[in-house]
């Protein structure tokens, strides 16, 4: 394999270094290192006069390296999708930011419903000045004696984000599931684009809003890394608390969610409270249940006292506590067991071609976590036990979520006992010009990637998110494969994506 | 089922008594700005400079402070030079109309309730359709966890539906991006009238900090008027269910 330049996890390099390869040695060096175990953590392009660039960062799970490379091309590239499915979603982004074509691509469709970033048509030939109606594009159809469809959304029934969602069945059986989302799209990616300025910590807490600490922190490392900042232990310290509180308090949420979508009330009344609970703990932190405005390029912005430590512990320890003694009613109920057991299944293999991450691909034994394999700050000396199963069911992806949940309160417990004395935030230099860097860490949905690259005064020309909803989304679908309509809540649940942090 | 009734028992009794007690809010909760001018030096700019949605503003000389727009970061707070701008622990915030948010260092006029007719008709059942539109989740989340044991909405009344036909209202949170624009005007074209129209969330209101994007229209848009706001990003708990007890009649 020829070498590649590559950086660790928070590490920022010239962007000349990055080589630029012609379009068949880009897609060699990326076909044969994900044959060879790595992944695509971003895939993503960037406008170059006439021409767009395209970045690749690939995760090398073994190594704990980002390997890096580009290419550059006019109209079109050669399509990646059929040999490497775990790029077919970034292909479809870049063919509907920049109106180029991944030729050959199998499913071609916009994922966003916005108009070209650059050029006078879209990729799918459209006026870039016409208007685009969301959901409005080729679906799958299935023919045949008894075959229908069924369509729901963009509005749910509940209280969560929009989406739409099309089965395609024969009677209950779901021959395939086909999500479209981009209802939410607010712009947020282009909106970087020239900071950082006051707004740009703000958007990256709002990214998905129930990864605040999870995104602030991905933000704040390629920002350290930029600035060749480094934050004191006890603000890295901070960080991986807080990180931890949002990962019991979304985990405590989904198992709740579960048990209400098998109608299993105990669980799920119990969990929704118990999520507040860990939610109010961060504010105990930082005043905001959400973590806003905790994590900053340089530190954290308040210190933990002794008395908010104590408390933290405490809180921990008791919701903790509660969140066993509900999540045990289900792993002890035979009816939730027989919904759980062998629902919405996604094999190792599938889940690997897929590209999955987080709890979905540990549930479906793919042994992959940023924080052991990337770590940083406060992992690199406190490591966390990860969590694998076997199944990859609805039932291995709520076992990883009580696992972690576990394991994340022995994290907070012996992190706050040995937090370091020290002040919390560094002041930060400007960004180094012309630069590149990547971050991962590993939020409560799974692998976050977060790259920069700054142009000849320090300001941001392209930053790419990719949150962990960017790679799962897919694998629901495939969850769905052969399963029950009246599944799919389930299932949609033991994923429990973002569409907001997917739509940017 | 002895099971149940064994966690059911340690679980215990949760819900808070709102609005009868008065709650516990976190140490470092911030709530309604408030300032004093005469510590503003002339001509300092530095609060204004330093807010994400530009929720300041020096008009002739005194400062104000939209609620609608502030996302409650304290930025202004650090970046003052005089120390003049602080955050109180009020969480009462929610307003009647746009300009009530639009605090001028006049005493903040707290959201009144509905008139003798509508309250008639919502005060004891409420049943509201939840619209999403750019939301980034939190405000989301934390108007489903007044659906949870600890705040127990039901008791008050207050239910979300799922479909509008069901529904006295809509509760809309997000900037409103343009993909949701027809989606949520549909919506509320299916609630049958007499209807309210609750927008929770600086992104709601004013667009918070997307406001300006292209692809958003800056919160609930012309057309759908706004009944109650309840500012924040997001809003506390607190803050909604204050608001939505206001707005009946029964805080
Ligand atoms: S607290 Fe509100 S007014 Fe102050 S800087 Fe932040 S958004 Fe602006
Ligand atoms: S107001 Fe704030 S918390 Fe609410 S949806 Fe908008 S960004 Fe999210």
């Amino acid at each position: 394999m020829r070498e590649l330049p590559h950086v660790r996890n928070g590490q920022a390099l010239p962007f000349g270094e990055v080589p630029e390869l012609m379009g068949r040695e880009f897609r060699h060096a990326i076909t044969e290192r994900v044959h060879a175990g790595r992944r695509v953590s971003a895939l993503f392009g960037i406008p170059d006069g006439d021409r767009v660039m395209l970045v690749a960062v690939l995760a090398s799970d073994q190594q704990g390296l980002l390997e890096l490379c580009r290419t550059s091309m006019e109209n079109g590239f050669f399509s990646l999708t059929s040999e490497i499915p775990q790029v077919h979603w970034f292909e479809r982004e870049i063919a509907e930011q920049y109106g180029v074509v991944p030729e050959g691509h199998p499913w071609l469709k916009p994922i966003r419903f916005h108009g070209p970033y650059r050029g006078e048509r879209d990729a799918w030939g459209r006026d870039a000045r016409q208007a685009i109606e969301p959901g409005v594009a080729d679906y799958f159809g299935v023919e045949g004696e008894e075959v229908h469809e069924v369509a729901v959304g963009p509005v749910h029934a509940g209280i969560i984000e929009p989406g739409h969602f099309r089965f395609q069945c024969h009677g209950e059986r779901v021959f395939h599931l086909e999500i479209e989302l981009g209802y939410q799209h607010r712009g947020i990616e282009r909106a970087l684009v020239g900071g950082p300025n006051p707004r740009t910590a703000h958007f990256m807490e709002t990214l998905a809003g129930d990864t605040s600490i999870g995104h602030a922190t991905a933000y704040a490392l390629v920002m350290e890394a930029l600035t060749g900042t480094t934050p004191s232990p006890r603000a890295q310290g901070i960080r991986a608390i807080a990180l931890e509180l949002e990962r019991l308090a979304n985990h405590a949420g989904d198992l709740g969610a579960l048990a209400n979508d098998v109608g299993f009330l105990p669980t799920a009344s119990y969990c929704g409270r118990l999520r507040g609970d860990f939610l109010n703990t961060t504010a105990v932190l930082c005043g905001n249940r959400f973590g806003r405005n905790l994590v900053r390029p340089g530190g954290v912005r308040f210190d933990l006292s002794s008395e908010a430590a104590a408390d933290i512990v405490a809180r921990v320890r008791e919701t903790l506590a509660d969140v066993k003694n509900a999540a045990d009613l289900l792993w002890q109920s035979p009816s939730v067991l027989a919904r759980f057991e062998g629902t919405g299944a996604v094999s190792r293999e599938d889940a690997l071609r897929l590209g999955l991450v987080g709890p979905a691909a540990r549930a479906s034994g793919v042994e992959r976590d940023v924080r052991s394999d990337f770590p940083w700050g406060a992992y690199q000396m406190h490591p966390v036990p990860s969590v694998t199963l076997r199944t990859g069911d609805v039932y291995a992806r709520a076992c990883v979520r009580w696992f972690e949940s576990r394991n994340s309160a022995a994290f907070i417990e012996e992190e706050i006992a040995t937090l370091p004395a020290g002040s919390v935030c560094e002041a930060t230099a400007p960004a180094a010009a012309g630069h590149l860097a990547a971050a991962l860490v590993e939020g409560w949905r799974g692998e976050i990637c977060h790259v920069a690259l700054t142009d000849e005064r320090g300001r941001f020309r392209r930053y790419k998110v990719v949150d962990a909803s960017f790679h799962n989304w897919f694998g629901l679908a495939i969850a769905l494969r052969d399963q029950q309509v009246s599944d799919f809540p389930l299932c949609n649940k033991s994923f429990n994506l973002s569409y907001c942090g997917h739509d940017l | 089922m002895l099971r149940i009734l064994q966690a059911r028992l340690k679980q215990g009794y949760r819900t808070i008594r709102y609005p009868c007690e008065s709650p516990t809010l976190p140490t470092l909760y911030c709530g309604k700005p408030e300032w004093e001018a005469a510590k503003c030096t002339e001509g300092c700019r530095a609060c204004i400079d330093s807010c994400p949605t530009g929720a300041l503003s020096k008009a002739s000389g005194a400062l104000t402070i939209d609620m609608g727009r502030c996302l409650f970061c304290t930025g202004c707070m650090d970046n003052c030079p005089a120390g003049a701008i602080s955050f109180s622990r009020e969480h009462r915030l929610a307003a009647r109309t746009r300009e009530g948010l639009v605090l001028d260092g006049r005493a903040f006029q707290l959201a009144g309730a509905l008139d003798e007719q509508m309250r008639r008709l919502f005060g004891r059942s409420l049943k509201l359709r939840q619209v999403s539109a750019g939301g980034c989740n939190a405000c989301e989340a934390d108007i489903n966890v007044l659906n949870t044991l600890a705040f127990d909405l039901g008791r008050f009344g207050i239910q979300f539906v799922a479909s509008p036909r069901h529904a006295d209202g809509l509760l809309v949170t997000g900037p409103v991006t343009k993909n949701m624009e027809l989606a949520l005007r549909k919506t509320y074209e299916a609630t049958p009238a007499p209807k309210l129209v609750i927008a929770v969330g600086a992104c709601a209101i004013s667009g918070g900090v997307f406001a300006g994007h292209d692809e958003v229209l800056d919160g609930v848009p012309t057309g759908i008027p706004v009944d109650l706001f309840v500012p924040g990003c997001p809003p506390h708990p607190l803050t909604i269910l204050d608001g939505l007890l206001r707005l009946l009649g029964r805080a």
